[in-house]
């Protein structure tokens, strides 16, 4: 641009720098008229979509989802809110991670939050909360939720303030054998913590089956499914109280009643004749992830592995999973029998990063009983302690069994530990310190102390 | 939705409402963009040329290292001055603590752990790819066809660390030995008489070199296309003076060859080293930093992301960012010497 240009000509350049920045303004601009311009009147929904009416009047908008479930569990997800998409045009675009738990704070605080997230851990959930992204439910969702026991609504809530809405609900405290096998054998599924340790011993005796499997590998989240058998143990040992106290480090891991715990715990999952059936030694354990952990007991390499509920969508298709099947569970005992059926469970809470219409009608519409239905009917392999779900729509005897022991009454039920513990101590030092404690054999005192060390002061 | 449409066309026509709509929104704000983009630039170097007299140097200079300055600010200073910031507050950064953060990074003794398995790898690694690399650039040189492999060698570059480190996951997997053997490793040791082979990603501290060998699998062709490139640079005079002065092959690349590249072999060596200390998708993908392999820069992930303790986080990306910028530093001036030398 040295040359001196001609008066005509300066002026067009200039007119042309004007028509670009005109340009630009108007295509940003059209963005935001796009969407406005989809939030049409509702028109009424018929036939089918009737049921639909509340959540009417967003179609062409677009809600997007990001978990830890993948598939094949997330595609029985979407299909339950198909119907519900298709009737009310509100597209949810999903998306599952096995990061999940390290990648949403990273995408919240960098401003690339998704609509949902399908929080599995009220820790994570009070961090999240803490970052102010999360948006409040709307009035509908809150009102749904009458439908749970009052617990569940502290577990979704941070500061007495109620923030995400239960989705699902899990038991932990199950064991999962071959009904076929132990026929074979002429073993009797055990009713007493004693009775157990027993039959490990006869089978191991046995020679060809170890009694137990296990696999605690899990991406970054390697070292969950040991925190769960100590939870069992703590829980079944001494019940709820102390449970509680454990939690909120009352009670410290280097107490003497939880490091006895730690010591069942070694007893159990890290006894060289029992573990690890069909893959290694005991410290295979740590390199084994939880989703392979179960395949041995299939080849009869060994007969029983410890895993929630929803492990049972990790049996390949056609294992029959009945009482007289190739795959059954029977709940895990308690250790002491003063403790009256502990359950150990877990839940999913819906916890939405926008406030948008759309988002709120999808908020409101996972939070009701109609979509809890809508995905018992879809797959087995999934729970809900919605009171408003019919029990009679579980075809599969072990979400029976879950949805009768989450909603017993007499039953000593507390939210999965390392779950309410700190990230610090339940995403971090604990796993990490429990992989240790596997695959190095470190003594039980120094895992305790580690793990202390690490609580926030 | 009608069902009773199956032809790919109806299909097509199904997803075209919202997918086109949405499409063509985002074509247009992208040229939008694009479009403001080049005005801004217009307008600037329209103003820029119409510059006259004492103001056109720092015009010119203003509109030519500007944007170089402000994305610098923005994606390096910026950040660093608020990971420093960061660094001196407590796990949620709202309280200050002073060093805590550090003391704890040198005090604790898992990190100090990590440290060390930082300082080994960045000793390992870098000298393991850049001597193989040397290796490798002298022997294929003088083999025909050293194109193809040279590429073969290279070719492990274009890989993601991530990926790379999933392939070579399978190659340490290893099963009880009353079972199929599926990783490499494994089997290979099965094969020569191994009876029972161990758990290599648990082995320490034999699993830190066998995630090196990621690195320097990786890193290697780097070293040696660039190595190659300086030895080929050497004049030929000079070799062959060497040579009628009677020195052997090894005298030759001890003498001559070596003290040739010298400034090259830094910069490779350095090169790799950085990628080393930053390197983290390995260990993530291969143990998580699991089994006594953590190194400082998963540790300051984990601690960031996963804990979320953004303090200790940032006094570890400090630490990390201060490891760094004295190797970055040579690096820039042995770049520099060899630039001055050609």
């Amino acid at each position: 641009m040295t040359p001196i240009p001609t008066a005509t000509g300066r002026h067009r350049r200039l007119s042309a720098a004007w028509a670009v920045l005109a340009l630009a303004l108007t295509a940003a601009c059209s963005n935001s008229s796009g969407s406005s311009g989809a939030q049409a009147e509702a028109s009424p929904l018929t036939g089918d979509c009737a049921k639909y009416q509340a959540y009417a009047g967003h179609a062409g908008t677009k809600v997007t989802m990001y978990a830890s479930i993948l598939s094949p569990e997330s595609d029985s997800l979407e299909k339950s809110w198909a119907e519900f998409s298709s009737c009310t045009g509100i597209k949810i675009t999903y998306e599952g991670s096995n990061d999940f738990e390290s990648q949403l704070p990273v995408r919240v605080a960098g401003g690339n939050a998704p609509d949902f997230a399908i929080i599995p851990q009220p820790g994570l959930l009070a961090q999240m909360v803490k970052s102010g992204k999360v948006v409040k439910p709307p009035a509908q969702t809150v009102a749904n939720q009458d439908k749970w026991s009052p617990v569940w609504k502290t577990y979704g809530s941070v500061n007495g303030t109620f923030y995400a809405a239960p989705m699902s609900a899990n038991m932990k405290s199950l064991v999962w054998y071959s009904p076929k096998a132990f026929k074979q054998a002429g073993y009797q599924v055990p009713k007493t913590w004693a009775e157990m340790m027993a039959l490990s011993d006869r089978i191991a005796a046995s020679g060809t089956t170890r009694p137990w499997c296990g696999g605690i590998g899990s991406g970054t989240a390697t070292g969950w499914p040991a925190t769960d058998w100590l939870e069992e143990v703590v829980l079944g040992s001494y019940g709820g109280e102390v449970y509680d106290q454990w939690v909120s480090h009352k009670v410290k891991f280097s107490d003497e009643k939880i490091t006895t715990a730690m010591g069942t715990v070694a007893g159990w999952m890290q006894n060289p004749a029992w573990v690890n059936g069909g893959i290694g030694d005991v410290k295979s354990i740590a390199t084994t992830t939880f989703q392979d952990a179960g395949a041995p007991i299939l080849t009869g390499k060994c007969a029983m592995l410890q895993q929630a509920s929803f492990y049972r969508a990790q049996w390949p298709k056609g294992t029959s999973i009945a009482p007289d099947g190739d795959i059954f569970a029977f709940h895990l005992p308690a250790v002491s029998p003063t403790v009256s059926s502990p359950v150990v469970g877990g839940g999913e809470f819906l916890a939405a990063f926008a406030g948008r219409p759309e988002v709120q009608a999808v908020q409101n519409y996972l939070s009701s009983s109609d979509w809890a239905s809508s995905r018992v009917k879809v797959s087995s392999g999934w729970v809900s302690a919605n009171q408003g779900v019919d029990k009679s729509l579980y075809t599969d005897p072990i979400d029976r069994i879950s949805a009768d022991a989450l909603t017993d009454p007499a039953a000593t039920f507390r939210f999965d530990a390392s779950d309410l513990m700190p990230a610090a101590v339940g995403a971090g030092a604990e796993w990490k310190a429990f992989t240790a404690w596997f695959a190095e054999g470190q003594a039980i005192p120094k895992v305790a102390a580690d793990i202390d060390a690490a609580w926030p002061q | 939705m009608p069902t009773d449409v199956p032809t790919h066309a109806a299909g097509v026509l199904r997803l075209a409402d919202s997918t086109w709509t949405d499409a063509s929104i985002k074509l247009g704000n992208s040229l939008g963009a694009i479009a403001g983009f080049l005005g801004v630039l217009l307008v600037v170097f329209f103003a820029a040329g119409r510059a006259k007299g004492r103001l056109t140097r720092p015009l010119a200079v203003a509109v030519l290292l500007g944007p170089a300055a402000l994305l610098l600010a923005v994606g390096l200073v910026v950040p660093l001055v608020r990971t420093v910031f960061l660094s001196f507050h407590g796990d949620d950064s709202t309280r200050f603590v002073g060093g805590r953060n550090y003391g704890w990074a040198f005090t604790t003794p898992g990190i100090h752990d990590v440290l060390l398995t930082t300082l080994l790898w960045l000793v390992v690694a870098p000298l393991a790819a850049t001597g193989l690399g040397l290796v490798l650039a002298l022997l294929v040189d003088r083999m025909r066809g050293q194109a193809v492999y040279k590429s073969l060698i290279f070719m492990p570059m274009a890989v993601s660390l991530v990926g790379a480190s999933i392939i070579w996951k399978f190659v340490y997997e290893a099963r009880d030995p009353s079972q199929p053997q599926i990783g490499l490793l494994s089997q290979l040791a099965v094969s020569l008489g191994w009876e029972h082979p161990p758990n290599w990603i648990l082995e320490q501290p034999l699993n830190n070199f066998l995630l090196m060998a990621v690195m320097v699998w990786v890193q290697t062709g780097f070293a040696m296309v660039v190595l190659s490139a300086a030895i080929k640079a050497i004049p030929d005079e000079i070799t062959e003076a060497a040579r009628l002065d009677g020195a052997t092959g090894f005298q030759l690349f001890r003498s001559v060859t070596v003290p040739m590249i010298r400034t090259t072999l830094v910069v490779v060596l350095t090169t790799v080293m950085i990628t080393t200390l930053k390197a983290f998708d390995i260990v993530r993908t291969m143990t998580g930093g699991n089994f006594g392999t953590q190194v400082l820069a998963n540790e300051m992930y984990s601690q960031s992301f996963v804990q979320f303790d953004v303090g200790r986080g940032s006094a570890l990306a400090v630490i990390l960012f201060l490891a760094v910028t004295p190797l970055v530093a040579y690096n820039i001036v042995q770049l520099r010497k060899e630039r001055s030398v050609r």
